[in-house]
Formats: structure tokens, C-alpha cells, sequence
């Protein structure tokens, strides 16, 4: 792993802005007034104390939560307050903290939810399952194949999720959320409760994500060696204020992240 | 050894998500096809048509409906039984307006009729959830049926206050009514059956079926991922109200001939719909139809049993032993087997799978 961009990696302009965000439950303001962007391609950690409003700043973003106060511009669309379903057509993607997946259903049908926006038969077609709607379900699942191939869970294709080990239901809710196409991704927590194995695992993912398919990537992560090492640019939050914001090195310097979050001086 | 998957290689994606992708399983169930179509006709006589196959066909239509809102989507509804009504009664209407129009079609209009009325009180369920969206459809059951008691004009102003089905054919043969032989009603049922049980598992294993499930599981991450809350549940109150609807116009056109609202009660109907539903494993259309099978066919053995060992009882007394032998069963089974037939038919052929190893 290293910071420097591979070859062929390129940043490209800013894809998403969030200007002056403040989101306040009752008198709890859990941000307050943060701006931060994200360029097109980049890899961008938030990282903070527990509470510090990371988690709230993604569910501002992909309009879970509705911001009291800002704006957030995606694709050069400003949206104020959204419905939390139209952020997927708009290209976001997202995984969980608390992992987020179908328990009932398998591995691949999990990933097959990813694919419903591009699925458009009615009810009707789908209640034959001939013709139109065998074609979509077909073509859709090769691009799912072609994921699962990607993160090398071929083998638990079938397998109900719930029965799956930790490691494995966080990689196939990654899967889900890659089966969309995004431009964005969300991450929150991706590496949490993971061993070092699963977590240098989950790395390379991540940055062959990034790399193949040029996906911007806003990752929220506690383990600061991997936030350093995989990001470009990191925002540091507390207590719902913007506190620090720029690349690794430079947050890393900066006494107040220090004093708020690193505790000792990382080396 | 004899039922598994081994050399069966799958070299396309539609193959691998064939119904049936084990070539045992497609020789069982043409060997059930086989039995329903052919052997059942030929062999059962008029009462175990109209007291024991009928019904089962019909109630499993209603159970395999209720099962898409309920296991599939995970919706609770107790309004079956009114969801049926509104299929029976627009049955009724339609067919003495139009005689001429085909019964088919009919049942089928029905079956939108009650789609219609289905996503009406479906609407509640963006808001509520679990035993209170179970309320909301209890509210349905009774203003519904009070409906069809009061506004004359639904029984065309019989005094009796009861539908009666008129005499219809199909291809020449009288299917509903009175005199329509049970055979004739008993094909009807099974084509229906036969037919919206591959719909439903279509939609089931399809785009429809995994956004309900969605729903079902976790229903933010769904809205995430972009399936919308209120369309998926409606769309899974009107489908599931389409099949109650079709169940409750054969209810009366193939089965009871005639009848008022009570048939449609809660105690009557909505409720061992949703017994055999839960009975039967929530989320599987298989489930619906052992459910419906076990439901219906065990009160029937029970009446029979102790006469065939030699035990003759009072009427009363054995219908009472009768009730509380069929609950203290259901009991037992779901403590047993919380999640139903359709489980214990998947541990059976895992068992048969792997035979005669034990792993």
C-alpha cells in the first residue's frame, strides 16, 4: 500500500460539495457549519473522536438525514433536502457501520438489490420471467458475477448472509453497494472489528475500486494507519466542527487533531 | 445418492437459475403434476372433492397471497378474509351484469378489483409497521364486510342477503354453480393454483421479490439503494390482495356455490390463512401450499381418525377434542419448528442429499 497514485489514476475535478452543513436533533447540533469537497477519483477519509458527527455528515450526504442548514452539490446538482432513495439514481453508494445487509436472502441476491435501479420489467414480465424480463435479469446478473468475481466470493454465491462470518457479510455489502455502478461510495467503518488479515484484504479492495473504476471514495475509519495510508485527503471532525482538513501529513502535524483525536504524535 | 446436484454442471447463467436446477426435482414435481392432473380426477369421489381437494387448492391461492405480503414483504395483514370478499363479491356482480362475459376473465377482474381495494388499505403501511399495520387490516376486515352486509345492491337485493353462483361455462362445461361437477370445479382451482404459484415464485426470485425482501429485511439500506418504501409496499399489498381476490371468487363460484359475509369472517378465513402461512414457512410459496395442506386436511383426519381405530365419540365431544388436538399440534410444531414445512422439506432434502452419510 502506498499514498502515491498509481499509474493511470487520475483526480479530476470537484464531484461533491458540502458548503456550511449544520444538522442539529432537537438542541443536539451534531454538525455545525462543516465544508469540506471531494475531487473526482480521489480517495477522502473523515476521521474524528466517537460522536464528532462523521456518520451524520454521510447520511447528509446520500439524504438520509435532511441538513438543517447548507447545501451538498453532487454532480454540479445542489440539493438542500432529498428523499433518501433518489441518492442512489444519482450515482452514491453506500456500506455501513452496523453491517446493513438482507439476512434473509443469499450472497448473490443480496448483490442483485444493488442492480434494481437498472432493472425496469413490470411485474407482469417478471411474473412469466420469459423474454424482456429473463434478458434484464440475465444481463444483470453478469455484471453482479463480474463483482463477486472482483472481490473473490465466488464460493458463498448461494449462501444465505446471516450465516455468514463478519469478514465476509462486510465484503458482500460492499459487493452490493459496487453492484450499482457508482461514482461515489460511501464507506463507514469499512475496516471496523476486522482482523489485520481481513483488514489489509479490505485495503486492496478499496483501492482497486478506486483504481479500476475510477470511484470516488468517502471513507470514515478509526484505524489511522490505514486512513494515512490509503487516503489523499482526510477532514478531521469534533464535536460536529470541521477541525482539520487536508492531506495525510498535514493533518497529522496539526496540534489540534492532536489534542482532539491522535493523542500522541503518530510516527 | 440418488438426489443431488453432483454432474449436473450449469454453463449458463440461466440454467444455474432454472425453477428446478436439479433434474431429480423437475421428475418430482411432473410426477405431482402427473398426480394432480391425472390420478386425483380418476380416483377421489365427490366428497373428497368438495369437503378436502377443493378447499386446499383454494385456500392455498389465498395463502400464497397472503404469503407475498407477509413472508415476502413483511407486512402482517388480518384483512384476507375481506380482501376475498371483495374478489367474490365483484365476481358476483360482474357475472350477473355480463352473463356473457367469460368466467375467466371475470375472476381475473376480480382479482384487480380486489388489487385495487387491497392498495387502498395498504396505504397505511408506509407509516405503520408490525402489530399495529396488523390493525390497520383488521380495520379493513370489518369495514369491508359491513360493506357488503349493508349496501343492498352488492347481493343485486336478494332478501336472504346472500350471492348465489350462476351457472357458467367454460369451453362448454358448466364450472360454477350448484351443478357444475365437482371435477370440472376441481380442474379450475388446480389451473389457478397450478399457474399464479410459478407467478408468484417468478416475481419471488425476480427484481419484485428481492425488493420486497429488502423491505422486509432492512428497509433503510434498501432506500439506499434506491428501491422506494411506498411503491414496493404497495405494490406487494396490491399483488397479494390480486391472489386473495382470485381465491375469494372460487371460493364461492367453485366451492361454497353460495354464502353471505360470515363465510368471509376472521375466524373463518383471514385468520387460518395467516396460520397456514405461518405454518407453512413465511417467504416460500412452497410453504403456502403445505400450510394450506396441513391446515385444511388435519381437522378432516382427526374427524376420521378415531372412528377408523374404534372409537366412537359424541359429535360435540369430538369436535371439541378435535380443536384442541389441531391447536395443542400447531403449538407443538412451532416450538419445534419456528420456521415452518418449508424448512423442514429443505433439512429433508439436505438429509437425502447427503445420504447415507450423516455429513
Amino acid at each position: 500500500m502506498s499514498a502515491e497514485p498509481t499509474v493511470g489514476r487520475k483526480i479530476g475535478d470537484v464531484i461533491l460539495d458540502v458548503a456550511n452543513v449544520s444538522l442539529s436533533f432537537g438542541g443536539v447540533r451534531a454538525l455545525n457549519g462543516v465544508s469540506f469537497d471531494v475531487n473526482e477519483g480521489e480517495v477522502r477519509a473523515i476521521i474524528g473522536p466517537n460522536g464528532a458527527g462523521k456518520s451524520s455528515m454521510l447520511n447528509c450526504i446520500n439524504g438520509f438525514y435532511k441538513p438543517t442548514e447548507g447545501m451538498i452539490t453532487f454532480k454540479g446538482e445542489s440539493h438542500h433536502q432529498m428523499e433518501t432513495y433518489e441518492s442512489a439514481s444519482q450515482g452514491i453508494a453506500r456500506t455501513f457501520q452496523n453491517i446493513a445487509l438482507f439476512k434473509g436472502m443469499t450472497t448473490l441476491d443480496n448483490i442483485m438489490t444493488g442492480r434494481n435501479l437498472q432493472m425496469k420489467k413490470n411485474f407482469l414480465w417478471q411474473a412469466l420471467y420469459f423474454g424482456p424480463a429473463l434478458k434484464e435479469e440475465l444481463e444483470n446478473r453478469e455484471v453482479v458475477e463480474k463483482v463477486i468475481d472482483f472481490l473473490e466470493i465466488e464460493s458463498i454465491r448461494k449462501t444465505v448472509v446471516g450465516r455468514l462470518p463478519y469478514g465476509l457479510q462486510k465484503r458482500v455489502e460492499l459487493a452490493r453497494a459496487l453492484a450499482a455502478e457508482p461514482d461515489m461510495l460511501l464507506l463507514d467503518e469499512p475496516m471496523a472489528g476486522m482482523n489485520h488479515e481481513e483488514k489489509e484484504d479490505m485495503c486492496r479492495y478499496i483501492l482497486d475500486v478506486n483504481d479500476e473504476f475510477g470511484t470516488t471514495i468517502v471513507l470514515i475509519e478509526h484505524d489511522m494507519s490505514v486512513v494515512m495510508d490509503i487516503s489523499d485527503r482526510v477532514v478531521v471532525l469534533d464535536y460536529g466542527e470541521k477541525i482539520a482538513d487536508g492531506t495525510p501529513d498535514e493533518v497529522r502535524a496539526n496540534q489540534r487533531v492532536v489534542d482532539a483525536y491522535l493523542g500522541v504524535q503518530h510516527d | 445418492m440418488f438426489y443431488r446436484e453432483a454432474g449436473q454442471f450449469k454453463s449458463t447463467y440461466q440454467t444455474d437459475q432454472a425453477i428446478f436446477p436439479i433434474v431429480q426435482d423437475r421428475w418430482f414435481m411432473a410426477l405431482v403434476f402427473i398426480v394432480a392432473f391425472v390420478v386425483i380426477p380418476l380416483v377421489a369421489d365427490e366428497y373428497w372433492h368438495q369437503a378436502i381437494i377443493i378447499p386446499f387448492l383454494i385456500l392455498a391461492l389465498a395463502a400464497i397471497g397472503l404469503n407475498i405480503l407477509t413472508g415476502y414483504a413483511g407486512l402482517v395483514s388480518l384483512g384476507t378474509g375481506a380482501f376475498m370478499a371483495v374478489g367474490a363479491y365483484s365476481t358476483y356482480k360482474m357475472s350477473t351484469a355480463f352473463p356473457d362475459l367469460n368466467i375467466i376473465i371475470i375472476f381475473l377482474l376480480s382479482g384487480v378489483f380486489a388489487a385495487m381495494v387491497g392498495m387502498v388499505f395498504g396505504a397505511p403501511s408506509l407509516r405503520i409497521k408490525g402489530f399495529y399495520l396488523a390493525v390497520a387490516t383488521l380495520a379493513a376486515q370489518f369495514f369491508i364486510l359491513w360493506v357488503f352486509n349493508k349496501v343492498e345492491w352488492f347481493f343485486n337485493y336478494s332478501p336472504s342477503g346472500t350471492i348465489t353462483a350462476p351457472p357458467r361455462e367454460l369451453f362448454g362445461v358448466l364450472v360454477t354453480g350448484p351443478e357444475a361437477s365437482p371435477v370440472a370445479r376441481y380442474y379450475v382451482c388446480l389451473v389457478f393454483l397450478v399457474v399464479f404459484a410459478f407467478a408468484a415464485k417468478n416475481m419471488a426470485r425476480g427484481r419484485l421479490g428481492r425488493s420486497w425482501m429488502a423491505i422486509r429485511d432492512m428497509d433503510i439500506a434498501a432506500e439506499i439503494i434506491g428501491i422506494r418504501p411506498l411503491q414496493t409496499k404497495l405494490s406487494a399489498f396490491g399483488i397479494s390482495s390480486f391472489y386473495c381476490g382470485v381465491a375469494g371468487a372460487l371460493y364461492i363460484f367453485c366451492w361454497l356455490g353460495s354464502a353471505e359475509t360470515e363465510a368471509f369472517d376472521i375466524l373463518n378465513v383471514s385468520f387460518p390463512v395467516l396460520f397456514m402461512v405461518i405454518i407453512g414457512g413465511l417467504g416460500s410459496v412452497l410453504g403456502a401450499i403445505l400450510g394450506a395442506a396441513f391446515i385444511t386436511l388435519m381437522p378432516i383426519f382427526l374427524t376420521n381418525a378415531p372412528p377408523m381405530i374404534g372409537i366412537h365419540l359424541a359429535a360435540d365431544l369430538q369436535k371439541h377434542i378435535e380443536e384442541i388436538i389441531l391447536g395443542l399440534m400447531i403449538i407443538t410444531f412451532l416450538i419445534v419448528e419456528p420456521a415452518g414445512f418449508n424448512r423442514l422439506w429443505q433439512i429433508a432434502k439436505e438429509k437425502i442429499r447427503k445420504w447415507p452419510f450423516p455429513y
